[in-house]
């Protein structure tokens, strides 16, 4: 390239300002934290919560900012998930390094079937993504001198992080799990306020054009696709370390439209909808389940019903209107 | 002296009023099944037990009322073990009982050592389960235990050869491999296929059964899914072709036998419990589970009776303590439950019991496992070999 | 081995009619309905209590497995999914998994959480000798029967008006509006159809694949599989994916026993990767 092109110096202010803090960001650093102290009976729901927004940003990452579906994003969940607990069992009870272990397998699968995503329409992902988690859950019921087979993986002891151990209350667990999130949110942030985000929805919007005006199309999936993958798997050796325990179920069907339902609601593609779904959604099923044990998902299916037929962008842009403009930027679905 | 005299009686009705107060206490337990998804059955079946058993002998044991916290975790172990965590630090329940897979219950195993609390194992059926935590008690059955009585049946009533056909997974391994290593020690041969649990037709594998033309096919599947392949067997012609179905009582399970028509009958299957139990106490206990329930009691529901038995057994003994020796009471106590006469192993915290052998007939125009011989006081075969 | 290829072409068939209605839909309207699977178990439940409270014949509750879903299909068009088309595929998800929870559970507590069994009559029951091959005469009922089906939409949608008009409004539904067709009609009548068929899958598949109030998940990946394999433009495509998937399903697990639950979702993600448009798919 010769000269810079004369808008540039806007483009890199209006990224520059993007980039800035918005006032519901430390906002809802603060909640979590008042949330922390607020319900110490809870630890262990909101333990869950944040695994589970965690997984939910991985699938936004693919789903709101390259328009890639995926009904089989617990592929990468899983195998987090294992790599962390079998490097518990076999390595080192070190729940760092578990999850370091638990992103880099998580990413490089990602990479590895990036390739199988990378074509085809929405349903023809939607399927290859459910078939890949389906054959790992397969494998993983397979290999049981690794993974436990179908009675999950036994014995796994973590270690102290960072010098507290884990106790049975959960409020290691739930500072350890909000600590990854806020500063795996705060990562993501930067990678969606950059440059790389605005090829990538480019990309979303229309491949064909995206590619007339050179960005590399293919590469560009492949490194989102790698990144949430790495995310996922983060998100699963959470999972994993929180709980102890991994079995079968982290490759399930379930997981993988949960976590769909969960974005959903929360709303695609402004990072933060994985953490309000989440939210919304384990409040809901946890009291639910605990008023109606047996038919609380009646009471689900009814909600995501109402809430489809009212319009989710209707009530979500109401809360908007509540919240004034304090919301970080937002690109339309 | 009178004002001793309105001491004493004041310092006796003190002691009146707080008596009431001390029974008032409450004993919690914390039962976790799954109440929806593809097991839901399963939690149905022991809610409905536990629920009877309060019904019958009252909601007082050991001084205490006590009070059962029922929660879904949809058959995933993770849900399972957060619930067990909340129930125990939140609820501060005396004992978790449920469990209705293997995963699930060794999920929240070593919450139990942890929290010192007894976990009542109702369902899970995988051998290992009671060695997870030394808090486990278990009251349903191992799979081994009641294989091992089928395999031995099997070589004694001449057949020599046969094919298992096992659900591929924990408990499905666990028959298989019982099965197998007895019934060749007597002699017969033995050929294993394994079934995916997410497997709608079983065509291909009757397929193979046949092939291999045995005088038996020895079947293993959760209960559900049971009934589709003894459907599948009769129509591919298996039973005209010579080959028997035997198997564990899973697959003719109670809840839904009578419903499965005539493809069931004349199956050979081993169990420890069977709906048709000849005793004054099952036919009490059957009679007033149907009219509660609206359905018949399987094995799953006796899981969840006895387990009851168990913990008021054991809060009884310990005056409501909880804890380590709330395990210790109920470790070694002998009762006679709807399914005869049952003993938790004092070393190992199992089951054990007697295995009956039973065929299906039709009596009173109903479906029934009719017990016609029996293996009485059977250990868990895997931890009595492990034993030194 | 010649069972081998009967069971499976049984097995397919049966998927097929399972899936055929999803595949109109999804092609016809663009929506993704997984509550299909749900339509197929009211078929299911209906011929299952008409027979075991009713007490009427197997043959006679087919109508009836057809019917009741095309009816609720009808309705439920009507009133919730069609202010939906044209929404994101998203919010069709969302609401659809929302219907099956809620026929899932509801199910469940209306007729409680066990297995439902169909007693098949005595002529359909154990298996016959065709050209020195035994067959099975309940798989033979259901090839029939499914053979049927197929030649029969095939007939409607090739030679009648209806066809014509629904295969325009597929092709492109604002040229077929122009042209004075009444593709919401269209849309309606297509939708109970489909509806009804995924009812008579259930009610046929039942005795094979088990019915439980779990039964819409259960099947859910298996339609979707054949209506992704097949594409969506044709009855033929999913009807040959049916086949293929369902000979490979059977085969696989025959064969190669110890690899049986990775073969379908191996031959479907191979599929996808070399035709994303599916295997019978028109290149568009």
């Amino acid at each position: 390239m010769s000269a810079p092109p004369p808008g540039l110096a806007a483009v890199e202010a209006g990224f520059a300002a993007r980039a800035r803090l918005r006032l519901v960001e430390p906002a809802l650093a603060l909640v979590a934290v008042a949330c922390f102290f607020a319900f110490p009976d809870r630890h262990l729901l909101m333990a869950e919560i944040a695994v589970l927004a965690l997984f939910a940003l991985s699938l936004d990452l693919i789903l709101g900012y390259a328009g890639i579906v995926s009904l089989g994003h617990a592929a990468f969940l899983g195998l987090g998930a294992y790599a962390a607990g079998i490097v518990a069992v076999r390595v080192t009870p070190d729940p760092l390094l578990g999850l370091a272990a638990a992103g880099i397998v998580g990413g490089l699968a990602g990479l590895a079937t990036s390739p199988l995503v990378l074509r085809g329409a929405d349903l023809t992902r939607l399927m290859v993504t459910l078939g890949v988690a389906l054959v790992m859950g397969e494998i993983a019921n397979r290999e049981s001198w690794l993974t436990g087979g179908a009675d999950g993986l036994q014995g796994i002891a973590m270690g102290p992080v960072l010098g507290f151990e884990f106790d049975i209350v959960g409020r290691v667990a739930n500072a350890y799990a909000l600590a990854v999130l806020v500063v795996l949110a705060l990562l993501a942030r930067l990678v969606v306020l950059s440059p790389f985000r605005a090829s990538l929805v480019a990309i979303r919007d229309n491949p064909l054009r995206a590619r007339a005006v050179g960005i590399p199309v293919n590469r560009r999936l492949v490194a989102i696709y790698g990144l949430s993958a790495a995310y996922a798997g983060v998100a699963g050796g959470l999972l994993c370390q929180t709980t102890q325990f991994v079995s079968l179920d982290v490759f399930g069907f379930e997981r993988s439209a949960d976590v769909l339902l969960v974005l959903v609601i929360g709303g695609t593609g402004w990072l933060y909808g994985g953490l309000v779904g989440a939210v919304l959604f384990k409040l809901l099923v946890d009291a639910l389940s605990s008023l109606t044990p047996q038919y609380w998902h009646f009471w689900i299916g009814l909600i995501l019903v109402v809430l489809v037929l009212v319009g989710r962008d209707r009530m979500r842009d109401g809360a908007r209107r509540l919240v004034g403009r304090l919301g970080p930027p937002r690109t339309a679905p | 002296m009178d004002r001793r005299l309105v001491l004493a009686a004041a310092l006796g009705l003190a002691a009146a009023a707080a008596l009431p107060a001390r029974a008032q206490e409450v004993a919690k337990i914390g039962l976790i099944l799954p109440m929806t998804g593809p097991f839901a059955s399963t939690g149905k079946q022991i809610e409905a037990a536990v629920k009877l058993f309060q019904a019958r002998n009252g909601d007082t044991a050991g001084g205490r009322k006590v009070q059962v916290i029922l929660k879904d975790d949809g058959g995933t172990a993770d849900v399972t073990k957060r619930l067990a965590q909340e129930l125990i630090v939140n609820d501060k329940v005396v004992a978790i009982a449920g469990f209705g897979l293997t995963p699930l219950a060794l999920a929240a195993a070593p919450l139990a050592t942890q929290a010192k609390v007894p976990a009542i194992v109702m369902a899970a059926a995988t051998s290992t389960v009671t060695e997870a935590s030394p808090f486990v008690v278990r009251t349903s059955f191992t799979l081994a235990q009641v294989t091992v009585p089928m395999a031995e049946w099997a070589a004694r009533d001449g057949i020599r050869k046969v094919v298992t056909l096992v659900s591929d997974y924990g408990p499905g391994i666990d028959a298989e491999k019982a099965f197998t290593e007895v019934f060749t020690k007597a002699g017969g041969t033995v050929e294993n296929l394994r079934v995916p649990l997410r497997n709608p037709d079983f065509s291909p594998f009757l397929q193979r059964a046949a092939d291999a033309k045995p005088d038996a096919v020895f079947v293993f599947t959760p209960s559900g899914v049971g009934a589709q392949f003894m459907k599948q067997f009769v129509e591919r012609g298996l039973d005209k072709g010579g080959i028997r179905l035997i198997s564990t009582g899973d697959v003719v399970d109670d809840d839904i036998l009578n419903d499965m028509g005539d493809a069931a009958l004349g199956v050979v299957s081993t169990h420890h419990y069977s709906a048709a139990h000849d005793s004054a106490e099952n036919k009490a206990f059957v009679e007033a589970f149907r009219k509660a329930a609206g359905f018949r009691p399987n094995f799953m529901a006796v899981g969840g009776w006895d387990g009851m038995q168990a913990l008021y057994a054991g809060l009884d003994a310990t005056k409501g303590q909880g804890g380590q020796a709330l395990v210790d009471a109920i470790k070694g106590t002998t009762w006679t439950s709807p399914r005869g006469l049952l003993t938790i192993d004092g070393a190992t915290r199992d089951v054990v019991q007697s295995v009956y052998v039973r065929k299906v007939e039709r009596k009173d125009g109903e479906l029934w496992n009719v017990e016609f011989g029996s293996s009485p006081a059977v250990k868990d075969p895997v931890k009595a070999a492990k034993a030194p | 081995m010649l069972t081998i290829l009967f069971d499976g072409i049984a097995y397919g068939m049966l998927l097929f009619v399972l899936a055929c209605g999803l595949s109109v839909t999804l092609g016809l309207m663009n929506f993704v309905n997984l509550a299909h699977g749900a339509f197929a178990m009211a078929g299911g439940y209906a011929t299952a209590l008409l027979m075991n409270r009713a007490g009427l014949p197997f043959l006679l509750t087919l109508p009836f497995a057809f019917g009741l879903p095309a009816l609720a299909g009808l309705v439920l068009e009507r009133i919730l999914y069609r202010p939906l088309y044209g929404r994101p595929h998203l919010d069709q998800v969302l609401f659809s998994i929302g219907l099956v929870f809620m026929a899932v559970s509801g199910t469940d507590w209306a007729l409680g959480s066990g297995q439902q069994f169909i007693r098949l009559p005595a002529w359909l029951q154990g298996r016959a000798e065709v050209l020195g091959v035994p067959v099975g005469l309940y798989r033979s009922f259901i090839i029939v029967v499914c053979g049927v089906l197929v030649v029969a939409l095939q007939l409607v949608l090739s030679r009648t008006r209806f066809g014509s008009r629904l295969r325009a409004s597929v092709d492109d539904p604002r040229v077929a509006r122009g042209l004075g067709i009444d593709v919401g009609r269209i849309f309606a009548l297509t939708f109970a159809v489909g509806s009804g068929l995924a009812g008579l899958g259930g009610a046929l598949g039942a005795e094979i694949l088990g019915l439980d109030p779990t039964f819409p998940l259960k099947i859910m990946i298996y339609v979707l599989i054949v209506v992704t394999v097949g594409g969506t433009s044709s009855i033929a495509g999913p009807f040959l994916a049916a086949l293929l998937l369902g000979v490979a399903d059977v085969a696989g697990k025959y064969y190669v026993p110890s690899l049986g639950a990775f073969v379908i979702y191996a031959v479907m993600i191979a599929i996808l990767v070399l035709r994303p448009q599916g295997l019978f798919a028109r290149a568009r």
